[in-house]
């Protein structure tokens, strides 16, 4: 569903993705782990056409999107829950949502189709329509990334990227995020690239993943495979998780 | 000092404070869109009575279709000013960009006076110039006319940014361009829009107060300066605190000029602006955090 190959990106001078390769199937989950600063920010801004690559190719289902500006790449399915979930904080739960499906009403779709998705939304998270008419801004950390992804999910996507949804989260929170991704999987078909610190949690849900480290794949495989593997134990799952590496 | 005088003085200021307010908006609405304060933006104001003038006399259109054009003119200004001067910059920093508006309000008023000449000219009320008594004051049908159009204007606004989809997209980008980016808002687009609508805002408040003041090709630089008061008493918010902002300068403004002397009337509102920069940045009603809408 997507391919990425060989891309290389820069922030400034800054080299920060090196040759990176990976791709995904249809209703795969996959994850990326790494450290800080080891490039999997970046590469879901390449793919979304944030950070652009200087180099390579990105093939989303048949088409290259490698130059595709963000809002064609929105348009073309894939979405993205940024960092730190970022929702409109002085809009409305149900402006937020709109929002997320601008394009949609850009492109002057049926609004009952809108609407549909909407429902479905509040079907996945009944907290946000409990919510509905409250300020994004004034809800909890767990209900504002659940309201992130519902908004990515209001475009429609084929594929969603997710980057940290854990972050600064509850660990029940979490696992009650990370079953509706499952759901989400199961029930229709979503693809997920889901960018994780949390790696056991992610490892845990994902189908296969790739280890990063300085902008680089060093390592990939089934999930359970790099549950087991020593390097990953000892970088990412073991003790010293801590010891996080900075930029 | 008489109840009747004040009644009087308040009533004046509170129209023209509804312009400094109308000025005050369109000020605000660029700034949250682009983090830019548009100090071109009296140039807008000029450009909506001059034009108005320009058609009315000089292509002897009447002055229901000379209005409507010169909004369209001055709107078409706004969007090339955006195109041709903010837009092309390779390093948009605040700074730059605010120089750029700087200049772009020198260069408008340059031509508008190689064009027009610098004369001031006078504009024929909407209708009639016959007092209409209110208590122990009286107003002209214009205070009424900019009262009135002022609050269409602000009602449209406001339907714009909190019904439309197009309105709310731009609130979004005002509060957090990359995640309006990450949802497909093209932001650039969003950016062009405020100054369209900032334009038309402006030339409308131009047109609306013309018959009171005349116009120049130089009206807009004191208007511009007193809408950006307004702007900064609201806490730079495109809603009904810049309104306030406007209409409290236009009052104290007038009441100042009347019961203190007339000739410290510009010297007021720029004591507030320099107080308020002072003392209150976040603007009268904000919070010291509070969000930019």
């Amino acid at each position: 569903m997507l391919r990425i190959k060989n891309v290389n990106t820069y922030y400034g001078k800054v080299h920060a993705l090196k040759d990176v390769s990976l791709h995904l199937g249809e209703g795969e989950i996959v994850t990326l782990i790494g450290a800080n600063g080891a490039g999997k920010t970046t590469i879901l801004n390449t793919i979304s056409g944030v950070t652009p690559a200087a180099g390579g190719e990105i093939c989303f289902r048949t088409e290259p999107v490698t130059a595709l500006s963000a809002d064609r790449i929105v348009k073309l399915g894939i979405s993205q829950v940024p960092e730190g979930r970022q929702v409109f904080k002085p809009l409305s739960v149900e402006d937020n949502l709109e929002l997320g499906a601008y394009l949609r009403y850009r492109s002057s779709e049926k609004t009952a189709a809108i609407q549909k998705d909407k429902e479905q939304v509040f079907k996945l998270f009944p907290r946000l329509e409990e919510r509905r008419r409250q300020l994004a801004g004034t809800m909890s950390g767990g209900e504002q990334q659940m309201l992130a992804i519902g908004r990515a999910m209001m475009a429609n996507p084929k594929l969603l990227l997710l980057d940290e949804p854990s972050m600064g989260l509850a660990p029940l929170v979490v696992q009650e995020i990370f079953r509706v991704l499952e759901r989400l999987r199961n029930e229709t078909g979503m693809t997920i690239l889901l960018v994780e610190q949390n790696a056991k949690a992610a490892l845990k849900l994902a189908d296969r993943g790739y280890v990063l480290e300085t902008g680089k794949v060093i390592l990939e495989g089934a999930a359970e495979e790099l549950m087991e593997n020593a390097d990953v134990k000892r970088a990412y799952l073991g003790k010293d998780k801590s010891e996080k590496r900075h930029k | 000092m008489q109840f009747d005088q004040v009644l009087q003085y308040a009533l004046s200021g509170l129209s023209t404070g509804a312009i400094y307010a109308l000025i005050g908006i369109g000020f605000s609405i660029i700034y949250n869109a682009t983090g830019i304060i548009n100090f071109a933006q009296g140039e807008f104001v000029m450009l909506g009575g001059m034009l108005t003038l320009f058609f009315l006399e000089l292509l002897k259109v009447p002055i229901w279709g000379a209005i409507p054009c010169a909004i369209a003119v001055s709107t078409v200004a706004g969007l090339l000013f955006e195109r041709l001067a903010i837009r092309p910059l390779r390093q948009p920093t605040p700074i730059n960009l605010v120089i750029i508006t700087i200049g772009g309000s020198i260069l408008i008023r340059g031509l508008a006076m190689l064009l027009w000449g610098k004369d001031t000219h006078a504009l024929p009320p909407f209708s009639g110039d016959e007092p209409i008594a209110i208590g122990g004051a009286t107003i002209l049908p214009q205070h009424l006319w900019i009262l009135g159009i002022t609050i269409v204007i602000i009602a449209i606004n406001k339907f714009y940014f909190y019904h439309t989809i197009s309105g709310k997209a731009m609130r979004a980008c005002a509060y957090n361009r990359r995640a309006a980016g990450l949802v497909g808002i093209d932001v650039r687009r969003m950016v062009l829009f405020s100054f369209i609508i900032s334009s038309a805002m402006g030339a409308v408040a131009g047109i609306i107060v013309a018959p009171l003041t005349m116009v120049a090709y130089d009206m807009g630089v004191m208007l511009g300066l007193k809408g950006f008061c307004a702007a900064i008493i609201g806490g730079m918010s495109s809603g009904i605190a810049t309104v306030v902002g406007g209409l409290l300068l236009g009052v104290l403004e007038s009441l100042g000029a009347g019961l203190i002397s007339s000739g410290y009337k510009d010297a007021i509102a720029f004591i507030i602006l320099l107080l308020l920069l002072f003392l209150r940045p976040q603007g009268l009603f904000g919070k010291p955090e509070s969000e930019r809408v």
